[in-house]
């Protein structure tokens, strides 16, 4: 665990002019020409207009699918399928129904071959970590939503990952319970310091937690701007009020609405488009 | 570095979590009689008697509605009796016994083979492919039919009955399995994969036990399905079993002894799908706590 810390490149993660098709009634282009560098540690977020192909692109890196164009690679070696090293959390939980809290969070121990009592303390250390100590006998579906993501992010965080993916992971969550996942997020991400590319379709979520953000274009998505996020870190609580966040958070609507105007206006072509709930 | 060393600020640590849901006390056992009130009972009770209430009534006064008639049905005395007859005939132990060992032979080859084949078709479009059609025909063709071919294919007569059991209790086994291991959420399958889970380690941790509500529910239909042939499969028989008792008693036009065998079939088979349906509860304690909770 300790390596993944003090060497700040670990979790590197590049794409050099990525395309993804998908199978469809016809195969379709999702993403085209994403090119970019993440560097070790880094948070980064990315937001677009729904159906943009922001889940494709993660599921890229998870390993889920195979680029059609472009490399794709994580400190240096190609993606060539899912692994412990790179962990995904989904908006909607994906415990295992049939296994308690601890046994969930233990299952990548388990998975690695470690022994059960040892498995055990260190689910029990983890779910700890995301402030859930008490919980660890209790089904996934005798806890709440906020609750169920904390679980998954702590399933995720045993396996020492160098990049955990989320998939708009809070965006099922009433506010207030986001706003508390967001700091327990920059909490643990701190510490562990592993990468995080964060998918949102929340600007403000996307500012609060990043070091950049990569706005995409409507389908095809491609990255229309990096936005680098300069505010200081530990962000106060009152961030989002501050005259800085808020000139990065018009720049970053006005670049979304464009894409959703844009996308509409070709629309017939991407008919099934959805509006994002937020932009 | 361990996750203690990380624990957070207590501020962010306990964050504490919302209300929590209510976790059950006592075990699935004491939830399910709490289940069943007594008023309910009781009902239930009530339901049972006034049936058989009229059926002796409509017996006894040869009840004739037009296109059904009560005049040749024995009545419940009269099946009461046949009944005490069966019980004290040395011959009820190896009626009870040959069925038993037909049905649950037959049945547990079933359940053997419906299991495993339906875990490889849900998982192999190939296998799909090339098994499910010719299954697919079979599984309209009733035990009845299968007699002669039954009779033909096998060396025992024991074997062929045990066929006909087992052909009752397979497609409900098979069918359900197949859409149990369809019905996983594909989500828990990538995820899992990426948690570091193998080909063998989704199978057994992720594929097995989301397939099992369903395969459950299959096997106690199985089970039903299964008594629900016994008196096709021992047509075939030469002196015992309870179906065979039936089928003679009808040969013999004993029409109260029919009665008894109907009742004897019907209580079996309810009694061995409510094992398989328990047995299932105590194997799969979170599966009740989410429905609880969906
Ligand atoms: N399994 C699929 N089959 C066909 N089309 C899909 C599938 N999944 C997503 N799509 C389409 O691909 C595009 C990109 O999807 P996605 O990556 O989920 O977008 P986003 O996460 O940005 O909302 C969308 O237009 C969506 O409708
Ligand atoms: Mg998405």
């Amino acid at each position: 665990m300790s390596a993944a810390v003090s060497t700040q490149k670990a979790g590197r993660i590049e794409l050099d002019d990525i395309a993804i098709h998908l199978p469809g009634k016809v195969r379709f282009e999702a993403v085209r020409n994403i090119t970019t560098t993440i560097a070790g540690g880094e948070f980064v977020s990315i937001i677009g207009p729904s159906g943009c192909g922001k889940s494709t692109l993660l599921n890229a890196v998870a390993g889920y699918l195979q680029p059609s164009n472009g490399r794709l690679r994580v400190d240096g070696e190609a993606v060539s399928g899912p692994g412990p090293d790179r962990g995904m959390v989904f908006q909607h939980h994906s415990l295992l129904p049939w296994r308690t809290a601890l046994d969930n969070v233990a299952f990548g121990l388990k998975m690695s071959g470690v022994g059960r009592r040892e498995r055990r303390e260190r689910a029990e250390e983890f779910l700890q970590l995301v402030g859930l100590r008490g919980f660890s006998d209790r089904y996934p579906a005798q806890l709440s939503g906020g609750m169920q993501q904390r679980v998954e992010i702590a399933r995720v965080l045993i396996n020492n990952p160098r990049v955990v993916l989320m998939d708009e992971p809070f965006g099922a969550l009433d506010a207030q319970t986001r706003e508390r996942m967001q700091q327990l997020l920059l909490g643990i991400w701190g510490r562990l310091r592993p990468t995080v590319l964060f998918v949102t379709h929340d600007i403000d979520e996307a500012l609060v937690l990043s070091d950049r953000v990569l706005v995409m274009t409507h389908r095809p998505g491609r990255i229309r701007e990096e936005i680098v996020v300069d505010l200081p870190r530990p962000r106060p609580e009152d961030i989002s009020v501050s005259p800085e966040f808020i000139a990065l958070k018009k720049r970053c609507l006005a670049l979304v609405q464009d894409e959703v105007r844009q996308s509409l206006v070709g629309g017939l072509e991407v008919a099934r488009i959805e509006l994002p709930v937020e932009a | 570095m361990s996750a203690s060393a990380l624990a957070l600020s207590p501020a962010a640590a306990s964050a504490t979590a919302p209300a929590a849901p209510e976790i059950p006390r006592g075990g699935f056992l004491a939830g399910w009689w709490a289940g069943l009130r007594l008023d309910r009972i009781a009902l239930r009770v009530l339901a049972l008697i006034l049936c058989v209430a009229f059926w002796q009534a409509a017996a006894v006064h040869h009840l004739d509605l037009g296109i059904v008639t009560f005049r040749f049905v024995p009545a419940p005395t009269e099946v009461a009796a046949a009944a005490w007859g069966l019980f004290q005939s040395p011959k009820l132990f190896a009626h009870v016994t040959n069925s038993l060992i037909r049905v649950f032979a037959g049945f547990g080859v079933a359940a053997l083979l419906g299991i495993a084949l339906g875990l490889v078709i849900g998982r192999s479009r190939w296998l799909e492919d090339t098994l499910l059609p010719p299954l697919e025909v079979m599984r309209p063709i009733p035990g009845v039919a299968w007699i002669p071919l039954a009779i033909l294919m096998f060396p025992s007569s024991e074997l062929s009955m045990i066929f006909i059991t087992f052909m009752g209790a397979l497609f409900p086994v098979l069918l359900n399995t197949i859409h149990g291991v369809e019905a996983i959420d594909r989500r828990l399958i990538a995820s899992s994969r990426s948690l570091g889970a193998g080909r063998w380690s989704v199978f057994a941790e992720v594929v097995l036990p989301g397939a099992l509500p369903s395969v459950v529910t299959g096997l106690a239909i199985g089970m039903g399905t299964s008594w629900f042939c016994l008196v096709t499969a021992e047509m075939i028989a030469g002196q015992y079993g309870i179906g065979y008792y039936t089928w003679e008693s009808y040969t013999l036009q004993n029409y109260a002894d029919i009665v008894v065998g109907m009742l004897f079939i019907g209580a079996f088979g309810m009694a061995s799908s409510g094992l398989i349906k328990l047995l299932g509860r105590l194997l799969m304690p979170w599966y009740r706590i989410q429905e609880r909770h969906a």
